[in-house]
């Protein structure tokens, strides 16, 4: 055999090795999250509050945790998409491509992408006590937006370095001014914002310590963004932390319920934003 | 404006009159005066003087890196892109002084200065979007009136019976001819009085080359078009007024006749005869 055709046999081999590897690793974690859980996983668990002595084996459900975490996430990436795509615009549109400025704000983005969340928790609590305020809806939402807000920017900001020269030229030809080329950048960029929208989602549904200290626990739905509220996250965690074994599966669960949900997300949100990217030029 | 190749059928019939929806200035002539540009200190155009004329072909030849392109951009402000680029002397668009404009004017000059890019560059979105968007962005809205528009520009540059029933679809699956003619329409639908073309042939096969070519001819009748091309050919078939630069100077301009058979300059006559390019 020519040398060549070996080494490509090789590395064909360990491409293999690796992709086997990974989905080992999802399948594993999957099937064990889901062999505890769903056995336990009931229409009441996902359908009621908590009721009295729930974290000690009392009956009752998550539903508290559930509604608060899509609020939360909800809340957090519409908040994240308004500031991030004018931040994204402004970098690749209004500045220079070797602006000094926007190195400084690309190297500040990626400096807060690499902050843990536990980090973005304790600076979030830190002004709330500053201004008087108590954990809440609000104060976790929008601990939430600025942990995500970096992952959507990093993640647009990628792509829309790469809109080519002749698209900006084309709008500005017809008369466009800078700030009407968005029409044209958000639909260029539209399966960008799709995977940023995702990237960030999966990243503040799963988020225990960010809103740990800023959105509380509650066994309540929140009526008002001053409320506590309650998170998946914190859910699993406060169940795991039970002697029972019965609640501890109970944990797995809640668990499942957010697997599914960020599946549901990944899923309807490729769909809904493959309408808009049909359009791309390449 | 007579570039309809067929009536509209009367139930298409609209009494929006799609070709006069902004006001047009009378006796529009685009013309240089002294025009040096720079590119980060380096001279790319020195003391330029032309005068385009009016609904004529206007084509400028040169060998490459001789200004035509840049010449071009300068027209319609795109050199604004370039990094470091200054302009000095004058270019009169009727009362535009394009080098002194303002970014409001810029964009007014830019409507009346139409581009037809060297690669066919639709915009992100449906082939009807593509043409409503120019009207949009300068203030032209409703559902009928922008339909008359987008219909009546289509027919102009014959894309009208290729993509009537899919004009919805995204631009970015039409061939490359028939996205040329595209930007083409694209330009028109916001009533330019000059047309800008950066050897808009060259990126198509020879086919969609003739096509787009004869659409140029065909539109001269109420457009001034001002074309740079590296086919020398090209320029011989439809120019009307040569302008040929060498080095970032008009070396020699004049009526396509004289130019090509008579021309005055030694230059010219080495080039025309292929002793560089």
């Amino acid at each position: 055999m020519k040398r060549s055709i070996f080494e490509e046999k090789v590395f064909k081999a360990l491409m293999y090795a690796a992709i086997a590897l990974v989905m080992f690793f999802v399948a594993s974690v999957v099937l064990s999250v889901f062999k505890r859980g769903l056995p336990l996983l009931s229409w009441e668990m996902v359908s009621q509050l908590p009721g009295g002595g729930f974290y000690m084996g009392g009956g009752g459900g998550f539903l508290n945790a559930i509604v608060g975490s899509v609020y939360i996430v909800g809340g957090a990436t519409i908040l994240g998409l308004i500031i991030s795509i004018p931040v994204v615009f402004f970098l690749n549109v209004y500045l220079k491509p070797y602006s000094k400025f926007g190195f400084v704000a690309r190297l500040a983005y990626d400096v807060l992408f690499g902050i843990p969340s536990i980090v973005y928790g304790a600076f979030g609590f830190t002004i709330m006590i500053y201004l008087g305020l108590r954990a809440s809806l609000l104060g976790g939402t929008l601990v939430v937006t600025l942990l995500i807000i970096p992952i959507f920017i990093r993640s647009m900001d990628e792509v829309a370095k790469t809109i080519p020269s002749d698209l900006m030229e084309a709008a500005y030809s017809l008369g466009s001014t800078r700030w009407e080329t968005i029409g044209v950048i958000v639909r260029q960029i539209a399966p960008a914002i799709a995977t940023a929208t995702l990237l960030s989602i999966g990243r503040a549904i799963g988020d225990a310590a960010g809103v740990m200290f800023t959105a509380g626990f509650s066994d309540r739905i929140p009526t008002s963004l001053s409320q506590q509220t309650a998170t998946l996250p914190l859910s699993v965690y406060f169940q795991l932390q039970s002697p029972s074994l019965e609640v501890q599966d109970r944990a797995y669960a809640a668990a499942v319920v957010l697997t599914l949900i960020v599946l549901f997300l990944s899923i309807s949100g490729r769909i809904i934003m493959n309408r808009f990217s049909r359009n791309k030029i390449q | 404006m007579n570039i309809f190749h067929r009536e509209p059928k009367a139930e298409n019939r609209t009494h929006f009159s799609v070709d006069r929806k902004f006001p047009h200035p009378e006796n529009l002539r685009l013309s240089t005066h002294a025009l040096s540009v720079y590119i980060g200190g380096n001279p790319i155009l020195k003391l330029v003087n032309v005068e385009i004329p009016k609904n004529k072909i206007t084509c400028i030849i040169g060998p490459s890196g001789c200004g035509k392109t840049t010449l071009l951009r300068t027209f319609n402000r795109l050199v604004d892109t370039i990094e470091g680029v200054k302009l000095e002397g004058v270019v009169m668009l009727g009362e535009h002084d394009i080098v002194r404009a303002a970014a409001s004017e810029i964009t007014e000059i830019r409507r009346l200065i139409g581009l037809v890019p060297q690669r066919p560059c639709p915009l992100p979105m449906s082939i009807y979007d593509n043409i409503a968007y120019g009207c949009r962005i300068h203030g032209i809205s409703g559902r009928k009136k922008l339909d008359a528009i987008v219909e009546y520009y289509l027919r102009a540059v014959g894309l009208w019976d290729e993509v009537c029933d899919r004009l919805h679809m995204p631009a970015s699956r039409l061939s490359g001819g028939q996205q040329q003619r595209l930007c083409l329409a694209r330009s028109l639908a916001i009533e330019p009085s000059y047309l800008l073309a950066d050897e808009s042939t060259s990126a198509l096969d020879p086919i969609s080359s003739r096509t787009v070519e004869e659409l140029f001819v065909k539109l001269k009748q109420d457009y001034s078009i001002v074309m740079v091309t590296h086919t020398l050919r090209q320029a011989k078939r439809i120019a009307d007024h040569v302008i040929f630069m060498y080095l970032g100077e008009v070396i020699e301009e004049g009526d396509a006749d004289q130019v090509f058979n008579h021309p005055r300059h030694e230059l010219t006559q080495q080039y025309l005869n292929g002793a560089f390019s």
